[in-house]
């Protein structure tokens, strides 16, 4: 069972509570598919993704953006059981998506620099490892159904 | 993942730009890997003083970034340019190479909260390749 000390929990509640999920939800899966284009093989369905303007600019990939900072959301809102909280989720992203686990990684470090940016040096080292440590964690949940 | 030139010309573009606070990147993502990564601590035992901000972590922040304002410089040639670093990191440092990405990840994020607006996706995505290049010369040597 993953244990939080109160100071962790307070950074993460913090930094979802500054956060505008219609910004960097977006922002965050933008950065992925330009910086990591093989990722772009999941959402063949978005239409253009040719270039980093199309990418920037495509509704769909906006949209799909403020769904995972829902999902992400609902991680923190439950953090004593995240592992639960997402089984689902595990099983969609395994059975019906088939997302190669390790995407969950590069998107996850893509918000940490969205975040970064947008906080500036408040986002000090101790914020930054208890965000990665919760990222971790809701990465792990999400392989879990995996087989 | 080799080296386009517009990665080399966004990433000398961007060095241009960041390279006046080169020392404070280096230590502050020094001491984030430390923080962060509590298993890079590891390398690092025989220092008095771990914490970000600390003597040993400034110091060791600026060799870091110096090596790579070096590498930007050497950006045709990293394997060539970066050979001696690697000898010294595969007979002497032995630094498992898993490590280099952990660095990087913590330099870019560094570099994405002091320039922000510096560093959109595309020159995100030419500086992560040149990490990506730069660990891959550093490792040419261990075996």
């Amino acid at each position: 069972m993953v244990v939080w000390t109160d100071q962790e929990r307070a950074y993460i509640q913090d930094i979802f509570s500054k956060l505008n999920y219609e910004e960097a939800g977006p922002k965050a899966l933008q950065r992925t598919l330009i910086v990591y284009p093989w990722t772009q093989r999941y959402f063949t369905s978005f239409g253009n993704l040719y270039n980093a303007e199309a990418i920037m600019s495509n509704s769909k990939v906006a949209a799909h953006g403020v769904v995972v900072l829902h999902g992400l959301d609902r991680a923190m809102k439950n953090m004593d059981d995240i592992k639960k909280t997402y089984a689902e989720l595990s099983v969609l992203h395994s059975e019906k998506l088939h997302v190669d686990p390790d995407n969950f990684r590069l998107l996850a470090d893509c918000l940490t620099i969205v975040i970064a940016a947008t906080m500036g040096t408040s986002f000090t080292a101790d914020v930054q490892a208890a965000w990665q440590k919760f990222l971790a964690v809701v990465v792990s949940a999400l392989c879990r159904q995996y087989h | 993942m080799s080296l386009s030139d517009k990665d080399k010309a966004a990433v000398k573009a961007l060095w241009a730009k960041i390279s006046p606070k080169a020392d404070d990147i280096g230590a502050e993502a020094l001491g984030r890997m430390l923080t962060v990564y509590p298993q890079t601590k590891t390398y690092f035992a025989h220092w008095a003083d771990l914490s970000p901000g600390s003597g040993p972590v400034k110091k060791h922040g600026k060799v870091i970034m110096g090596a790579v304002g070096d590498a930007v410089s050497k950006i045709d040639d990293l394997v060539g340019g970066l050979a001696s670093l690697s000898e010294l990191h595969a007979s002497k440092l032995r630094v498992d190479p898993a490590n280099f990405k952990i660095l990087a990840h913590n330099v870019i994020v560094v570099i994405g909260m002091l320039f922000p607006g510096d560093f959109p996706p595309e020159v995100h995505m030419s500086v992560d390749k040149f990490f990506q290049n730069l660990a891959l010369a550093l490792s040419e040597k261990y075996r």
